[in-house]
C-alpha cells in the first residue's frame, strides 16, 4: 500500500530512466552505422528513422528546419531540453520524479539518480557530445544500469519497488519494439533496395550489440546472423532480457505482485497481450510484415501503460 | 561595542574548545581545502539543495557549510535547556488561555486588543481542545549570545512551522564523515535521534482511541524551500510525505489515496502555514492544503502538528510579554533574557525608536527571513530616513531592539578564518513530555560584520557540539 501519487513518481522515475538508456542504444546503432560505407542517401534515411521511430520527425523539422546534418539530430535527441524524449530531458524528468519521491527511495538509489544528473550536465559541458558520442553512450547505459542495480540491491521489495519494475519493464517492451523496427519501419515494402538493406549483416550485428545481444545470439543459434533470427531473439525469446516477451514476463509478474481489488481489468489486459507475443510464430510475424507486427504491438503496449495508469495511479477528481 | 568570541578570551583559547583548536593548528591549508571541496561534492550528491525553479538549467543553491564547529560547554547547554523547556511550557499555556479561558488577559498581564485583534489569533480555535492540551509540538527559539559576559537571549519564539532542523542532522553526519579523528577525540553529544523524537513527539498526540496513529508530514509540494527538509523527516520516521491533494475529508475523517484505496490519517506534520491549510475556511485561493480539514480538527478527528493558531505566541507584538508569562502560568522567574523590545504602537517606545534609530533593530511585526527590517547601525541614512517614514505610516507595525552585539565564532572565510557572528536555533519538542537532542542549528553571517544570519541573505551553517 501506498501513496498514488508516490506510486506514479516511481513508475515514471524507471521509465524515463529506462528511455534514456534506450535512446542512448538506438543512437549507438546510428553512429555504429555511420563507420560503414554508406552512400548520403543512405545516410540521411538512418537519421530520419531514428527520428521517425521516436515519434519526432515533426518536433525536429520545427527546430532545425530543413536539416539533415547528424550533428542536429544528435544534439536534438541528446543535449536539447526541448526535446522531451533527449537523453537529457529523460534524466531531468527521471531525477525529478525522484526528487518528488526520494524519501521513498534508498539514500544510495536516490544519490545514483541525483548525480547521474548533475554528471550528465557537466558531461556536456565538456563537450563530450561533440568528442565522443559513443562514450557519452556507454555512460549513459552505464549509469542505467547502475540505478538499476543499487534499486535491485539496496531497495525494500515493497510495493515501491515493484511499480520502478513495472515502469522499467513497460517502457523496455516499448523501446526494445521501436529499435527493432527501425530499419523495417524504413525499407520500402517489396523493392529491391528494400531486400538488400535488409539482409545487411552488419546493420544487424549493430542491433544484436546495442541490446548487448550479439554474444547471446552467437549462444542461442550458433549460426550466421540473419534477420529472420534477430527478430525471433528481440520478440520471442523469453531468456533474452531485452525481448518484447520478456519485457511482458516481468510486466505480468509485477502485476500479479500488485494485485488488488480493482487491478483485475488491468492484468487480463496485460496477460492477453504476453500470451499473444508467447504463442506467436516468427514466420506468422514475417508473414504479417515486421513492421506491421510492431506497429499493433505498440498500440497495445501505449494501451497497457494507459490502464495502468488508471488502475494504481490517477488520483479520483476532488 | 565588545564582541563574544565563542572560541577564545582574550588571547587563550576557552576550555571547550582546546582539543579542537589543537586539532586545527595540525591540519594543512591544503587539507582544509580537500576537504571543503569534498564537502561540496557530497551536499550537492545528496541534493541538499534549496530554491530550486522547476527549469533544466540544474542551478540549485547550497547552503554554505562551514566546517569549524560550534562547541556549547555542557553546563552552559544544560541552563540553556531548561530555559528554553520552561519559555516552550509557559508558551504552550498562554495559547491554550487566549483560546478557552483568557485568564492572562483577565489578570491585566497583556492587554486584550493585543491578543484579539492580531491578525495571528484564530478565532476558529476558541473552545478547540486538542491532544494534552499542547500547541507547539517543534519549537524553534532562535537564540543570541550577546554582550561580554556571552548573555544567551532568546531573540524569535517560532512555533509555527520552524524549518533547519535537517541541517543539523545532515551538518552532523558531514562532520562525521570528514573528521571522524575529531568525534572520538571530542565527547560529542549525538543528535541523530532527533527524528525519533518527533516521531515519539507526534504519536502521543493521536486523537483518542487510535493505538496505532498514522502519521503523515504534509508538505507544500517539491518546489518549496524546505522541500528536502521535509522528505528527509518523513523518510527518517518512516511515514508517508504527503501533499494536499493525496488527502480528502470524508465524514470528518481524513484519508490519503492510496493505490489500494483510502487509508485514514491521524495524525499531520504539517509544514504548511495556517492560511494554507483548508481552502473552505482560510485562503480560497490555495491549492496546497485539504478542503474540510479545519471542520475534520475541531471534531478532534485528526491531530495537527503544529496547532492552528501558534501564531498568536510568536508574534513579534506578544515577545515583549513571554518574560509575564512565564511568571503568570508557572510561577518561575525567567531563565534566559528576553531583549528589551520597545514596542512602536506605544507613543513614548515610538519616540525613542524614531530619536534612535541609527543604533537600534527595527523589525515588522509580522515579518519573517530577515525581510522588512532595519539594521540601523549598518543603515545608510538614506535607508533609515525611508525606513522612519514607513514607521511614522504605520507604528504599531514594528519593534524595536537594540542592536545585539552578537558573538561570534571563527569562520573560513576567502582570506583563511575570521570571526563571524552567529546564533542558534534549538528545537524544542512537546507532545506528552518536553524533549530536546542536544544542539541545534547554528547559522553564521558569513559577510564581515553581518548581523542576518538568514540563509535567504548570504547566512550559512555550522555544525553545533555539545561537548561534556
Amino acid at each position: 500500500m501506498m501513496l498514488s501519487r508516490t506510486a506514479d513518481h516511481l513508475f515514471w522515475m524507471a521509465r524515463y530512466m529506462e528511455r534514456a538508456e534506450n535512446t542512448a542504444r538506438m543512437l549507438d546503432i546510428n553512429l555504429k552505422g555511420m563507420l560503414l560505407p554508406q552512400t548520403p542517401d543512405q545516410a540521411a534515411r538512418a537519421q530520419r528513422s531514428v527520428l521517425r521511430i521516436s515519434e519526432l520527425e515533426s518536433r525536429f523539422e520545427e527546430r532545425f528546419p530543413g536539416s539533415d546534418s547528424r550533428e542536429d539530430m544528435l544534439h536534438f535527441m541528446v543535449a536539447d531540453t526541448g526535446n522531451p524524449s533527449s537523453i537529457i530531458s529523460c534524466l531531468h524528468a527521471a531525477r525529478e520524479n525522484a526528487r518528488a519521491v526520494r524519501g521513498t527511495l534508498t539514500t544510495e538509489a536516490w544519490e545514483t539518480i541525483n548525480f547521474t544528473w548533475l554528471e550528465f550536465g557537466e558531461k556536456l559541458a565538456a563537450d563530450e557530445l561533440e568528442k565522443s558520442p559513443d562514450m557519452l553512450f556507454e555512460w549513459v547505459k552505464y549509469r542505467s544500469n547502475l540505478c538499476r542495480g543499487v534499486m535491485v540491491g539496496t531497495a525494500l521489495q515493497d510495493d515501491a519497488f515493484w511499480f520502478i519494475q513495472l515502469g522499467m519493464y513497460l517502457e523496455r517492451a516499448d523501446n526494445t519494439a521501436r529499435i527493432l523496427d527501425v530499419r523495417f519501419a524504413d525499407a520500402e515494402p517489396n523493392s529491391r533496395e528494400a531486400a538488400r538493406q535488409l539482409e545487411d549483416f552488419y546493420y544487424w550485428t549493430s542491433i544484436l550489440s546495442s541490446v548487448s545481444a550479439l554474444e547471446i545470439y552467437r549462444k542461442v543459434y550458433r549460426d550466421v546472423v540473419t534477420p529472420s533470427r534477430v527478430v525471433e531473439l528481440l520478440i520471442l525469446n523469453s531468456q533474452m532480457p531485452r525481448s518484447l516477451l520478456a519485457s511482458l514476463d516481468g510486466v505480468c509478474a509485477t502485476l500479479d505482485k500488485l494485485r488488488t481489488s480493482g487491478s483485475n481489468e488491468c492484468e487480463r489486459f496485460a496477460g492477453k497481450l504476453r500470451a499473444d507475443v508467447l504463442y506467436m510464430d516468427i514466420r506468422q510475424i514475417l508473414e504479417t510484415g515486421v513492421h506491421a507486427y510492431l506497429t499493433q504491438f505498440l498500440k497495445r503496449v501505449d494501451e497497457l501503460g494507459v490502464r495502468v495508469m488508471r488502475t494504481f495511479l490517477m488520483l479520483p477528481l476532488a | 561595542m565588545q564582541i563574544y568570541d565563542e572560541m577564545r578570551h582574550e588571547e587563550t583559547v576557552r576550555a571547550h574548545y582546546a582539543r579542537f583548536s589543537r586539532w586545527l593548528s595540525t591540519q594543512s591549508p591544503e587539507t582544509i581545502t580537500r576537504k571543503r571541496a569534498e564537502a561540496d561534492l557530497l551536499f550537492r550528491r545528496v541534493g541538499i539543495t534549496f530554491a530550486v525553479n522547476g527549469d533544466l538549467s540544474g542551478t540549485e543553491r547550497l547552503i554554505p557549510f562551514d566546517m569549524i564547529p560550534r562547541i556549547i560547554p555542557g553546563d552552559e547547554w544544560r541552563k540553556l535547556e531548561a530555559g528554553l523547556r520552561q519559555r516552550v511550557r509557559a508558551l504552550n499555556m498562554f495559547i491554550r488561555d487566549v483560546y478557552h479561558d483568557h485568564d492572562i488577559v483577565r489578570a491585566g498581564k497583556i492587554p486584550a486588543e493585543q491578543v484579539y485583534t492580531n491578525a495571528q489569533y484564530r478565532p476558529e480555535m476558541q473552545g478547540v481542545s486538542v491532544p494534552l492540551d499542547v500547541y507547539a509540538h517543534v519549537a524553534g527559539v532562535d537564540v543570541v549570545r550577546a554582550g561580554d559576559a556571552g548573555e544567551f537571549y532568546v531573540l524569535e519564539d517560532n512555533l509555527r512551522v520552524p524549518s533547519g532542523v535537517s541541517y543539523m542532522l545532515e551538518n552532523r553526519k558531514m562532520m562525521m564523515r570528514l573528521f571522524p579523528e575529531l568525534f572520538v577525540q571530542n565527547r560529542i553529544a549525538p543528535v541523530a535521534h532527533y527524528p525519533d523524537l518527533l516521531l515519539e513527539t507526534l504519536r502521543s498526540i493521536a486523537p483518542a482511541g487510535v493505538d496505532d496513529p498514522n502519521v503523515v508530514v504534509l508538505t507544500p509540494g517539491m518546489y518549496n524551500s524546505a522541500y528536502f527538509e521535509h522528505s528527509f523527516l518523513a523518510q527518517q520516521m518512516g511515514v508517508e510525505l504527503v501533499e494536499g491533494k493525496d488527502l480528502f475529508v470524508d465524514e470528518n475523517y481524513v484519508f490519503m489515496r492510496t493505490t489500494q484505496g483510502p487509508k485514514r490519517v491521524d495524525v499531520i506534520y504539517r509544514r504548511l502555514d495556517d492560511d494554507f491549510m483548508d481552502p473552505l475556511a482560510f485562503r480560497t485561493d490555495s491549492a496546497l492544503g485539504v478542503p474540510g480539514l479545519l471542520t475534520s480538527y475541531r471534531a478532534g478527528r485528526v491531530a495537527l502538528a503544529n496547532a492552528m493558531g501558534t501564531g498568536i505566541a510568536d508574534d513579534k507584538s506578544i515577545y515583549p510579554f513571554v518574560p509575564d508569562m512565564i511568571e503568570f502560568y508557572l510561577g518561575e522567574t525567567p531563565i534566559l533574557n528576553n531583549v528589551p523590545t520597545f514596542q512602536c504602537r506605544k507613543p513614548d517606545d515610538l519616540a525613542y525608536t524614531l530619536a534612535h534609530l541609527p543604533e537600534l533593530v527595527v523589525k515588522e511585526v509580522h515579518g519573517a527571513g530577515g525581510y522588512g527590517m532595519l539594521v540601523g547601525p549598518a543603515s545608510t541614512k538614506a535607508e533609515i530616513e525611508a525606513f522612519r517614514e514607513r514607521l511614522i505610516a504605520r507604528p504599531d507595525g514594528y519593534i524595536a531592539q537594540p542592536t545585539l552585539a552578537l558573538s561570534a565564532c571563527p569562520t573560513f572565510v576567502e582570506s583563511g578564518i575570521a570571526p563571524r557572528h552567529i546564533d542558534l536555533r534549538p528545537f524544542v519538542l512537546s507532545g506528552k513530555e518536553v524533549t530536546m537532542a542536544a544542539g541545534g542549528l547554528t547559522r553564521v553571517a558569513l559577510k564581515e560584520g553581518s548581523l542576518v544570519v538568514n540563509s535567504s541573505q548570504g547566512g550559512g551553517t555550522k555544525d553545533t557540539w555539545m561537548v561534556d
